[in-house]
C-alpha cells in the first residue's frame, strides 16, 4: 500500500482525535459533559489494550498458547476486588487531590517527597520499554503495510528512522492534548473522550479482522480448529502442557490485576478522571466483556496464520495485518493499521501524560521548591514553570522510550516486555494495598521495600535484557554477580522451573512485601504520617469531613497563602477561590493570621497542581507548623463529625419542630375558629331556644293569671303554646341532627329511589299548608331521569325543607312555587323556584351556613330554626351532590341541587 | 321651647294619685317584636293593663308609629329584620322630639356586652327574654308612674 496513504490516514487519524477531544472539551463546557457517561469511563479503561494486545496477543498465542489469557483473566478477576480496592483508592484521591500513583504513595506515607521521586522513577523505568514497544509496533506495522506497496525502498533515510519521527509527531501530539490546563486534577475531559473513541476503533478493527481470518479465509471456529488438528505441533500449544504452566498462570494472572490498578495510564483514567464512583458499577461487567471480545478471534487468527503463513518467515505479532495483506484486502488492511495505530497512540498519550505529571509534581517540583535559589528564580512563574516541565518531560519520554526501542526493544517481542512492565508497577502492590487496610505501613517500610523490591525487579528481568545488548558481561548471566552462583539473575537463590516473569515476580515481592512488613512493624512513624494513614485507611468514616477539616495546626498569613497560589492560578482566580472559600466555612480574611482550614484548602488546591508532596514544602516555606498528633487528628475529624451529625440532626429537629409549630398554629387556628363558631352556634342556639321559650312563658302565664278570659283566646293562646314547643322541639332535633351530620356519625340508608316519587311525597307532606296559604305548586319531572342511589327519607327532607322555605317567603294568594327535575350527563337536577321576596346576593352562600347570621347578630334570618339549610346542605354533599341558590331581590329564589345518578 | 306632647294628658292628674285605668288609657305603649306569638301575649299584657297598645313587626314600621303617635313607652325587641332594635333607640334617645320617651328592651340576647349596648344607646330598662309577665308588667307600670309623676312636676 502507498505510504503516502498510510500517512495520510495516520494523520488524518490524529486529527480525528484531537477533533474528538476538542469537541468533547467544548460540550463540557456547555454543561454537557459526556464523561459523566459511565459507557465513556468503561470504554476509557480499554487504554489497558495497547498495540501489545492488538498485535501481541495473537504472537504470544502462537509462542506460548492460551497463556496470552492470563492478562485478561487477571484484570477479570480484579473486577469485584475493585469495588473495594478501586473504590477506596478513588475516594481518597478526590478528598486528598491526588494525582498520580506516584503523589499516591507518596501522600499516604506522610506527603514524602523521596518516595515520590522513587515511584516517579520506577515508573520511568518500567514504563520506557512499554512506550518503546509501542512505537516498535507502529512502525514495524507501517512497514508491514508499506513494504507491499511498489514504491517502497528499504534503505530511504525515511523509513529507517521511521519510529523517530514517529516518536516526534507523538510528542507534539501528546502535548497539544495533555498540557493545556495546568490543574491536574481539572480532568482531561477530551482526553478521555478521545481515549474511549479509540477503545471502539481498535475493537472494530481487531473484531473485522478476525471475522475476516474466520469467517471468510477460513470457513468458521470448526474449520481453523480441524485443520490444525491435522498440524501436531499446533494443536500441543492450546493445552496446558507442564506444571510450570501453572504456577505462571497464576503469577501472571496476579501480575496483570496488579497492572490494572497501577500502571500510572489505569491509574489516570480509573482513579484521577473518574468523576463518578457509581461508574464502577458499570466498568466491572463492561471492561471485562470488552476484553473478552478483543481475544474471541486471538486463537484463530493465530492459528490460521500457522497454517496460511506455515514455514514462512512472518513475525507471528504481525499475524493481524499480514492475513488481511495477504489477500489483498486493501481497505480492511489500512482498517487494521489504523487499530493498531489506535492502541498504541492511546497508550502513549495517557502513559506519558500520567508520567509527566509525575516527573513534574514528583521529582522536579519538590526539587524547584526546596532550593531557595531555584525558587527565587521562577519566582511568580511557577506556573509555566510547571507546565513547560511537563511539556520537556513528554518529549523526553517518548525519545528515552525511541532510544530504548532503538537499543533493546528491537530484540525482543511485545508480549515480554510488557510483562516486564508489568512487574515493575507490581511494585507499587505492597504499600498502596498496605497503605489503605493497614495503618501500622509506614514510610521506611515502604521506602525500603520498593527500594529493595525494583532493584530485584531490574536485576532479574532488565539486567538480563541489557545483557543481551552488550552492556553487562554475559557471565553475569551464566554465573551469577561476582561469580555467586545463587545470585544468576534467572535463578536467583538458586530458584529454577519458572519463567524467568514469574520469577523475576516472585523474588521481588517476596522481598518487598518482607521489607515493608518489617520495617513498618520495626520502626516508628512519624506524626504526618500517621495522620495520612488514619484518613487513607478509614477514608469512607471521613470522607465527608476531611474537605472541610483540617488537620494541620501552625501559623500562616493570608497573603502569603495568596501568593503562592498566584503563582499558579493568577491573581483574580486565587483571590475568587479564597474569597468563596472564606464565605462558605465563615472564615474572616480581615485576619492576617489564616485559618488552619483556609490553610489546608490551598494546600489541597497545590496539590492538584504540583502534587501533595510539592504542595507540602510549599506550604511549610510559608508557615510555622506545629506538630498534631495522631489521636488530635481523629478527635479533629471525630468532632467534624460529630458536628456534622449533630447540626444535621439539629437542623431536622428544627425543620420538624418548624413543621410542629405551623401545624400546631394551624391547628389552634382552626381551633379557635370553630371555638368562635361553636360559641357563635351555642349563642344562637341559645337564643332561638329562648325566642319559643319566651312565647310558651309569657303566654302560660297570661292564661295563668287570667282565668277569666274568653275561651276563644285562651284557645288560641294554648295553641300557640303547643306550636311553640313544637318549634322548640324540632329545633332540639335539628340541632342534634346537625351536629351527627358534622361529627360524620350520619350514615346514610341508602336504596334505589325515584326522584319523582320523592318529590311527590314532599310535595304531599306539605299541600295543606300551601293551600292553607293560597300558593300554587306546579311540578315539572323529567320523566328520563332514571333511578338512582339516594337516601329517600333525607332527600324528602331536603325537598321538604326547601319547599316549607318557599311557602313561607312566598306572599300569601299570590304565591307560585315551581319545582322541575332535569336529567343531564348522569346528574339529576332538581330546583325549587318561588316568587318570593328573594334573597340579596352577599347571602347566596352565607344561606347554608348554620344560623348564618351568627356573624352579625343583628341580622335576623327568615323566621325558622336557621339550620334547615345548613342540614340539607350536609345531606347533599353527604351524596357527593352540590347545592346552590340563584335569587335576586324581588324576584324570587331558586334553589338547586344535584345528585349523580350513575 | 320644648315641645311635651304629654303635658296635655297629665294636665287633669293630681299630684298624689297613682296611674289609674284611665290615667293608663292615655299612655301609648309601643311593642316592637318580630315574633307573631311574643307580640300577642305582650298586645294582652298592655291592653289588660289598659294601656293604649301599639304594635309593630320590625324596626322600620316602629319607627313610623313612633313619629305618628309619640307613645310614651316603647317595649323593643333587639333582633329584627330590616332595622333593629339599637337603631330603633337610638335614633329616639337622640331626638330631641322622642327624648323623653321609655325604652325597654325586650330581648334573648342576654350577655352582659349586649345589656351595655343597649344601655348606651339610651335604653331604660333592659329584660332579657324569657321574662316574667308579672314582673315586667310592674316594670312598666312603675316607669308609668314616673312618667306622671316627672309631668307634675315640670307642671
Amino acid at each position: 500500500m502507498n505510504s503516502g496513504i498510510l500517512i495520510f490516514s495516520s494523520v488524518l487519524y490524529l486529527a480525528f482525535l484531537f477533533v474528538v477531544a476538542y469537541w468533547a472539551e467544548k460540550q463540557a463546557e456547555k454543561g454537557k459533559s459526556l464523561v459523566t457517561n459511565p459507557y465513556i469511563y468503561a470504554l476509557s479503561l480499554a487504554v489497558y489494550c495497547t498495540a501489545w494486545t492488538f498485535y501481541g496477543s495473537v504472537g504470544r498465542a502462537v509462542t506460548n498458547g492460551i497463556e496470552f489469557l492470563s492478562v485478561f483473566i487477571g484484570p477479570t478477576l480484579m473486577m469485584p476486588i475493585w469495588w473495594i480496592v478501586l473504590r477506596k483508592i478513588i475516594r481518597i484521591c478526590k478528598v486528598q487531590r491526588i494525582t498520580s500513583i506516584a503523589d499516591f504513595i507518596s501522600s499516604r506515607y506522610g506527603k514524602d517527597a523521596t518516595l515520590g521521586v522513587l515511584v516517579t522513577l520506577v515508573c520511568i523505568a518500567g514504563i520506557l520499554p512499554y512506550i518503546a514497544i509501542q512505537l516498535k509496533a507502529i512502525s514495524s506495522s507501517f512497514l508491514i503495510v508499506a513494504r507491499s506497496s511498489d514504491n517502497y525502498k528499504e534503505n530511504d533515510i525515511f523509513w529507517r528512522d521511521l519510529p523517530f519521527y514517529i516518536a516526534v509527531a507523538l510528542s507534539v501530539f501528546t502535548i497539544i492534548f495533555g498540557t493545556r490546563k495546568i490543574d491536574s486534577t481539572e480532568r482531561h475531559e477530551g482526553m478521555v473522550t478521545a481515549i474511549a473513541a479509540e477503545s471502539i476503533i481498535k475493537l472494530m478493527a481487531f473484531l473485522t479482522t478476525g471475522i475476516f481470518v474466520t469467517y471468510f479465509v477460513f470457513n468458521g471456529f470448526g474449520d481453523i480448529f480441524q485443520k490444525v488438528s491435522q498440524v501436531p505441533d499446533l494443536s500441543k500449544a492450546f493445552v496446558f502442557n507442564n506444571d510450570g504452566d501453572f504456577s505462571s498462570w497464576f503469577w501472571h494472572i496476579f501480575l496483570s490485576m496488579a497492572a490494572i490498578m497501577f500502571l500510572p495510564r489505569q491509574f489516570q483514567v480509573a482513579v484521577v478522571e473518574n468523576v463518578n464512583e457509581r461508574h464502577l458499577n458499570k466498568a466491572m461487567w463492561l471492561f471485562p466483556l470488552y476484553m473478552l471480545l478483543i481475544n474471541i478471534f486471538v486463537i484463530p487468527t493465530a492459528l490460521g496464520g500457522e497454517i496460511l503463513f506455515a514455514n514462512q518467515n512472518v513475525n507471528p505479532d504481525s499475524y493481524v495485518l499480514a492475513i488481511p495483506l495477504k489477500f489483498n484486502q486493501k481497505i480492511l488492511t489500512l482498517f487494521t493499521y489504523i487499530g493498531g495505530f489506535s492502541a498504541a497512540t492511546s497508550m502513549i498519550i495517557v502513559e506519558t501524560i500520567a508520567l509527566s505529571v509525575m516527573v513534574s509534581n514528583n521529582l522536579v517540583m519538590p526539587v524547584v521548591l526546596k532550593s531557595k535559589k531555584l525558587q527565587e528564580r521562577f519566582k511568580g512563574n511557577l506556573s509555566n514553570l510547571v507546565n513547560n516541565i511537563r511539556r520537556t518531560s513528554i518529549v523526553m519520554i517518548i525519545l528515552l522510550a525511541y532510544l530504548y526501542y532503538k537499543t533493546i526493544a528491537e530484540h525482543y517481542s511485545l508480549v515480554s516486555i510488557g510483562m516486564v512492565s508489568f512487574t515493575a508497577v507490581a511494585q507499587f502492590t505492597p504499600a498502596i494495598i498496605g497503605g489503605i487496610f493497614w495503618k501500622g505501613g509506614n514510610r521506611k517500610g515502604a521506602l525500603i521495600g520498593l527500594i529493595v523490591g525494583s532493584l530485584i525487579w531490574f536485576y532479574t528481568l532488565v539486567l538480563p535484557s541489557l545483557v543481551g545488548t552488550g552492556f553487562f558481561p554475559k557471565s553475569i548471566m551464566d554465573n551469577g554477580l561476582f561469580g555467586l552462583e545463587f545470585l544468576k539473575p534467572f535463578s536467583l537463590f538458586g530458584l529454577e522451573g519458572m519463567d524467568n516473569i514469574s520469577h523475576g515476580l516472585f523474588w521481588s515481592l517476596f522481598f518487598n512485601v518482607g521489607c515493608y512488613s518489617y520495617f513498618s512493624i520495626t520502626s516508628k512513624a512519624s506524626s504526618i504520617e500517621h495522620n495520612q494513614a488514619v484518613i487513607f485507611v478509614d477514608i469512607f468514616e471521613y470522607s465527608g469531613q476531611i474537605v472541610n477539616s483540617s488537620i494541620w495546626r501552625g501559623t500562616a498569613y493570608i497573603p502569603d497563602i495568596q501568593l503562592l497560589l498566584n503563582n499558579f492560578f493568577g491573581m483574580k482566580r486565587s483571590e475568587k477561590v479564597i474569597r468563596l472559600f472564606a464565605q462558605k466555612n465563615k472564615i474572616n480574611l480581615k485576619d492576617e493570621k489564616a485559618d488552619p482550614q483556609l490553610v489546608t484548602y490551598a494546600e489541597k488546591l497545590l496539590a492538584g497542581v504540583v502534587g501533595t508532596a510539592s504542595a507540602r514544602i510549599m506550604i511549610s516555606s510559608i508557615s510555622k507548623e506545629e506538630k498534631i498528633s495522631t489521636e488530635e487528628v481523629i478527635s479533629i475529624l471525630k468532632s467534624s463529625q460529630e458536628l456534622l451529625s449533630a447540626n444535621k440532626s439539629l437542623r431536622k429537629k428544627s425543620v420538624e419542630l418548624e413543621k410542629a409549630t405551623s401545624e400546631l398554629k394551624d391547628a389552634n387556628e382552626i381551633l379557635k375558629r370553630t371555638d368562635k363558631l361553636k360559641d357563635d352556634f351555642l349563642t344562637t342556639v341559645a337564643h332561638e331556644i329562648r325566642t319559643p321559650l319566651t312565647s310558651i312563658r309569657a303566654l302560660s302565664e297570661i292564661v295563668f293569671d287570667n282565668p277569666d278570659m274568653e275561651i276563644e283566646e285562651r284557645a288560641h293562646f294554648l295553641g300557640t303554646v303547643v306550636k311553640e314547643s313544637d318549634r322548640l322541639s324540632r329545633l332540639i332535633n335539628q340541632v342534634l341532627d346537625l351536629e351527627k351530620y358534622e361529627s360524620g356519625k350520619q350514615k346514610l340508608n341508602k336504596e334505589e329511589v325515584d326522584i319523582q316519587d320523592i318529590i311527590k311525597d314532599s310535595v304531599d307532606t306539605l299541600y295543606q299548608q300551601a293551600k292553607e296559604k293560597g300558593i300554587k305548586i306546579i311540578f315539572i319531572p323529567d320523566r328520563f331521569a332514571p333511578k338512582f342511589e339516594a337516601d329517600k327519607d333525607k332527600i324528602i327532607q331536603v325537598v321538604v325543607n326547601l319547599l316549607s322555605n318557599a311557602i313561607k317567603f312566598c306572599q300569601a294568594q299570590k304565591g307560585e312555587i315551581t319545582i322541575a327535575t332535569h336529567y343531564v350527563e348522569g346528574w339529576i337536577y332538581t330546583s325549587i323556584q318561588d316568587n318570593g321576596t328573594g334573597i340579596d346576593k352577599k347571602f347566596h352562600r352565607l344561606i347554608f351556613d348554620k344560623f348564618f347570621q351568627a356573624e352579625d347578630q343583628t341580622i335576623k334570618k327568615p323566621r325558622g330554626s336557621g339550620l334547615g339549610l345548613a342540614i340539607s346542605k350536609k345531606i347533599i354533599e353527604l351524596h357527593n351532590g352540590q347545592i346552590w341558590l340563584e335569587s335576586q331581590v324581588g324576584k324570587g329564589s331558586k334553589f338547586t341541587f344535584m345528585i349523580s345518578a350513575v | 321651647m320644648i315641645y311635651f306632647p304629654m303635658a296635655a294628658c297629665y294636665s287633669s292628674f293630681t299630684i298624689n294619685r297613682l296611674p289609674t285605668k284611665d290615667m293608663k288609657e292615655l299612655i301609648k305603649v309601643l311593642i316592637v317584636d318580630d315574633e307573631p306569638s311574643i307580640l300577642m301575649s305582650l298586645e294582652f299584657l298592655m291592653k289588660k293593663e289598659g294601656y293604649q297598645v301599639f304594635i309593630a313587626r320590625d324596626g322600620s314600621e316602629a319607627m313610623d308609629i313612633i313619629e305618628k303617635e309619640v307613645p310614651s313607652i316603647i317595649l323593643l325587641d333587639i333582633m329584627m329584620p330590616n332595622v333593629d332594635g339599637y337603631e330603633v333607640c337610638h335614633s329616639v334617645k337622640n331626638s330631641l322630639r322622642f327624648e323623653h320617651i321609655k325604652v325597654i328592651f325586650l330581648s334573648a340576647k342576654n350577655k352582659e356586652i349586649d345589656m351595655e349596648k343597649g344601655y348606651a344607646v339610651g335604653a331604660d330598662l333592659y329584660v332579657t327574654k324569657p321574662f316574667s309577665t308579672r314582673a315586667l308588667v310592674a316594670k312598666v307600670n312603675a316607669l308609668a308612674i314616673n312618667i306622671v309623676t316627672e309631668n307634675t312636676k315640670m307642671k
